[in-house]
């Protein structure tokens, strides 16, 4: 009876909404990305702005930017895909073989096949040996291997896992500040804890022991953090973890007793020549045993950046190191229900992890594009923390590696008081306005998160290199107007 | 923090050796020995299943649960030439067309070659058609990759090709494309629904009505939600329809301990393979908007439908053809996927919903919602895109398409009555017309002494009778536990996708075993 009252009321509203949704937020395609979209549509519809086009530099997006496939790839999901192509010559052999390899292991031989939930076998092996390879010999089990859709996919499983109690021992996650908002819209979905640990600006956005240690004592006031998670290389700082930096950490984790999930999706993507990627797994390997046997660690790989930058396919895997046998069968059973990841990203992954060799045809044109995009990558890099630092009232950290800058700008205080007075953080009305003014779409610092006080925006450095400079330019005259106009030195 | 014993100090310096002349995995194996003889302290792990989410416990998925396992098992067995009464596991578990055999439609696999590698578009052995469908899904994608990501709601043109084909199929009722999400299969839209639905607490807690027997992605996502789960039993006597009396007392009894919020339904049903009649649609619906209950329609199978005397009816057009009064009211999410009907590319995770009547507010929610992960697989969302705007008369493609169509889904009609007419001749096996989807789910009488046997085992009878049939004959099958039925009964679920004639004899072994099974437990 007295739901006939509500009739004319829906359902399903905000204050009938789940609220831990509400309470997510994600920046990097939140509301400035909406906006950005708006103003392409009026520009599409004829309608004039300072600009003529929009540009996306907002989201780690290689194609989207004109960035090319590898061929190789394309080549070895297209045979999957319709294998009548293997009778084809402008196919090479090389490129077949996978194919076949690949299809064999899928259920009659279909790449529309559900594969079993943790992956097509031979993938996980292959990634079991590209791992094995890349660690130098560190041994891995291809049975602690399982593909997902996109790394996105494999982080929030295992943050589901690890989510449980109440009150002062619900489970506190451990996340740098600043951080790829995944992190923080997961927690928020879970309702689990959020415990920042600040990444250190003035040392190249550098992880400091000191500052584990306060955030993890402040954070056990309310909470049980259980887990650490750490993005190397850094999004959005760009920065590459040294080797003691990682050792620290994993001592770190080891004394008390946290979970690490590290986050490798960068893994290829490293510019800087004083700098390399150092696996945790290959890193905790060479603490010994007693650290190597018993540290909890997931790391998480992609298809979506690296050099082949295929977001679209969805394609990632998790590597699971000492994970307690019940809830590895645990995990298995969730993965299970969602029956299994992507095939096509499945087969991308393959072919990432089990490139042309230099023995094969195919090896050169692979090789030649691998390095052509990589190296545009450190060009870009080098150029955009150039320009950037040449500006007046904006400061960027080196982009040793990822796909972004996160550099620090300075806002004037009347501008700073003109955001707080239209309820919204101070780098996202600069945002906007730089989004109005040239068309540029850039994610504010405050969506990444950062210290007190401080703003940012990070950029990604994938559009061309020409497209590059003329948006930093764009950035230098805006940034030098925006500080004139709220100098207050009229 | 950890206990720093003497002891343990001694034994870890000990364990501690050089590198190159004792390998991490032989020290793994030496503390592991060392732990077991209670050497060592053992240090605690941070996640095991006493500090791992609750809910997530819960969680069950028969369709991939503990016979599946077995049989995986026991196919490695028979690989590494172990005897066995059988040559082959049949996996008769899953609703995976492809698995058993069935063949992809050649002009999807052709489209999807050419957004995968676009050189191909220059090759003439691709007909202009595909080319053209290639080319328009291109030029939506970002730098005309299907390597970019796309909108979280999926790519432009797919949505509006959605909307298109959901206007036809419903008699010309319009769809808009911004009411259509593009999901990662059906599941991902189910389970994100769902999410959005799951608040409050205690006796506000969300109640969520789903059908028994039901496909168990829905009580595994709403145990992991910690939602309520509201069973109302189908009509076993009545070819699994649906009773509105039962959907009655089943929400008058739940609404005690929750609020019943959402009334899930499948049509055509999994695992029971029943299509529903019009008349039923409408008393839903009519019950959904005088209860207040938002409505999800599970349509995956909508192109499944076998029997004569039946048609599908989509939930939104039913409602919309009931007028104003419902059709402006009700809100309805619908879902539909790429992995069944005739194309059955599971592996795609291929999927759309729509939404109809949802809160704009709450729409904003959603899409921010599911922006966190980014986007659908874009290959999946070009499949759609071919599903929803296939060949047409006139078309290079036409003819081929047509016939490859027609050959899956009459073969299936075919197998979903040659299933119920064998099964119906073995004595304790009665079988329900398969009137659609993928499945038979038959009743099992099962003798006295087997139950009592299976319950001291502590597992469930049609577990116990899908084991011993996975031993004897390699057949793998799902016991009707998985998926729910009225105390006292069961069932098993079983695919109707193997080739006809593999089919014939795995019915007919069916046939022997439970003949056999029967006896020997008499």
């Amino acid at each position: 009876y007295c739901k006939r009252k509500h009739k004319d009321k829906k359902t399903l509203t905000l204050d009938t909404l789940n609220p831990q949704v509400k309470a997510v937020e994600y920046a990097v395609r939140g509301p400035i990305v909406i906006k950005a979209g708006e103003i392409e549509r009026y520009l599409e519809e004829g309608g004039t702005k300072p600009f003529s086009e929009v540009i996306k530099a907002n989201i780690g997006d290689a194609h989207a930017m004109g960035q090319k496939p590898i061929t190789f790839l394309r080549q070895v999901v297209a045979l999957c895909t319709f294998p009548e192509l293997m009778d084809s010559p402008s196919f090479p052999e090389d490129a077949k073989r996978r194919a076949r390899r690949i299809l064999q292991g899928c259920g009659g031989h279909s790449l529309g096949s559900y594969s079993a939930s943790p992956g097509v076998e031979c993938i996980r092996k292959d990634i079991a040996a590209y791992i094995e390879q890349r660690d130098e010999g560190v041994p891995s089990d291809w049975e602690n291997i399982y593909l997902t859709t996109g790394a996105s996919d494999g982080i929030m499983t295992i943050l589901r896992l690890l989510v449980s109690g109440k009150d002062s021992s619900r489970t506190g996650v451990m996340i740098p500040i600043p951080q790829y908002p995944l992190y923080s819209a997961a927690i928020s979905e879970m309702d689990a804890v959020q415990v920042n640990y600040y990444l250190d600006e003035d040392n190249c956005w550098a992880l400091d022991i000191n500052e584990l240690h306060r955030s993890y004592q402040a954070a056990k006031q309310h909470c049980q953090p259980r887990v650490i998670c750490i993005i190397n290389p850094g999004n959005p700082t760009g920065q590459v973890q040294s080797k003691k930096c990682i050792e620290e950490v994993l001592h770190f984790a080891y004394e008390e007793n946290l979970f690490v999930m590290s986050d490798e999706v960068y893994q290829d993507n490293v510019y800087a020549p004083d700098c390399q990627f150092h696996s945790f797994k290959k890193v905790l390997y060479e603490m010994g045993p007693e650290y190597f046997n018993s540290v909890e660690l997931v790391s998480f790989h992609s298809t979506s950046k690296g050099y082949t930058g295929e977001c679209g396919f969805r394609g990632g895997y998790m590597e699971v190191i000492n994970m307690d046998p019940e809830v590895k069968a645990q995990l298995v059973k969730l993965l299970s229900v969602r029956l299994c990841p992507p095939l096509a990203g499945q087969a991308a992954m393959d072919v990432i992890v089990n490139p042309p060799q230099p023995e094969e045809h195919t090896f050169k044109q692979f090789h030649q594009e691998k390095s052509s995009v990589l190296g545009a990558l450190a060009e870009k890099a080098k150029l955009t923390e150039k320009i950037l630092n040449a500006v007046p009232g904006i400061k960027c950290n080196p982009v040793q590696g990822a796909m972004y800058a996160f550099p620090r700008i300075f806002i004037p205080p009347k501008a700073v008081e003109e955001a707080k007075a239209l309820g919204m953080q101070p780098d996202m009305l600069y945002c906007l306005r730089l989004l109005e003014e040239t068309g540029i779409c850039v994610v504010p610092g405050s969506g990444f998160g950062q210290k007190d006080g401080t703003y940012h925006f990070r950029m990604t450095i994938l559009p061309s290199i020409e497209k590059l400079k003329v948006l930093l330019g764009k950035v230098r005259d805006f940034h030098i107007g925006f500080l004139k106009e709220y100098s207050g030195l009229e | 923090m950890r206990n720093n014993s003497f002891k343990e100090h001694i034994i870890c310096n000990v364990i501690t050796l050089n590198r190159s002349a004792f390998p991490a995995a032989q020290g793994e194996h030496l503390h592991q020995k060392m732990s077991e003889n209670g050497a060592l302290p053992l240090r605690g792990k941070v996640l095991t299943v006493d500090t791992m989410n609750a809910n997530v416990k819960k969680v069950d998925y028969a369709v991939r649960g503990p016979i599946v396992q077995r049989a995986v098992q026991i196919e490695k067995e028979l690989k590494e030439g172990v005897k066995k009464p059988f040559e082959e596991v049949i996996k008769a578990n899953i609703g995976d067309a492809h698995a058993m055999g069935q063949r992809p439609i050649t002009f999807f696999r052709q489209v999807m070659a050419l957004c995968t590698y676009p050189q191909l578009l220059d090759d003439n052995k691709f007909p202009e058609d595909a080319k053209n469908r290639a080319r328009r899904i291109l030029q939506s994608c970002g730098g005309n990759s299907i390597g970019a990501y796309t909108t979280s709601q999926g790519i432009d043109c797919v949505r509006h090709d959605v909307a298109n084909y959901i206007q036809r199929r419903d008699g010309g009722i319009p769809s808009d494309p911004d009411n259509i999400y593009l999901t990662t299969g059906a599941s991902d839209g189910i389970v994100t629904i769902l999410k959005l639905l799951t608040a409050g607490e205690g006796r506000t807690r969300t109640g969520v009505m789903i059908s028994i027997p039901q496909y168990p992605l829905y009580s595994a996502s709403i145990a992991e939600l910690g939602a309520v789960q509201i069973n109302y039993y189908l009509n076993e006597e009545k070819c699994w329809s649906l009773d509105i009396s039962e959907l009655q007392r089943s929400l008058q009894a739940a609404r005690e301990h929750c609020d019943p919020r959402v009334l899930c339904i499948i049509n055509p049903g999994n695992p029971t393979g029943q299509v529903q009649s019009r008349q039923c649609i409408e008393d839903v619906i009519r019950f959904a908007v005088k209860e207040n209950l938002f409505l999800m329609a599970d349509e995956v199978y909508q192109d499944n439908v076998y029997a004569e005397g039946c048609e599908f009816h989509s939930f939104k057009k039913v409602l919309f053809e009931m007028g104003p009064e419902y059709s402006s009211k009700v809100e309805l999410a619908s879902f539909h996927s790429t992995s069944k009907c005739y194309m059955g590319e599971c592996g795609f995770r291929g999927g759309y919903m729509e939404v109809i009547n949802m809160d704009p507010e709450v729409k904003a929610q959603l899409t921010k919602l599911v922006s966190v992960r980014l986007c659908p697989p874009a290959p999946g969302q070009a499949l759609m895109d071919l599903v929803v705007n296939s060949p047409q008369p006139g078309e290079p493609s036409y003819q081929t398409f047509i016939k490859e169509r027609t050959d899956v889904l009459s073969a299936l009609a075919e197998k979903a009555k040659l299933t119920e007419e064998i099964l119906n001749t073995v004595p304790g096996i009665s079988c329900n017309p398969v009137q659609g989807a993928m499945y038979s789910f038959p009743r099992i009488t099962l003798p006295e002494r087997a139950i009592n046997e299976a319950k001291a085992k502590g597992q469930a009878p049609d577990m116990f009778y899908c084991m011993k049939l996975l031993e004897e004959t390699g057949i793998c099958l799902v016991p009707g536990s998985g998926f729910g039925q009225r105390e006292g009964t069961y069932h098993f679920r079983m695919t109707i996708l193997p080739p006809t004639d593999k089919l014939k004899i795995m019915l007919n072994k069916l046939k022997e075993f439970h003949q056999k099974f029967t006896q020997q437990y008499s």
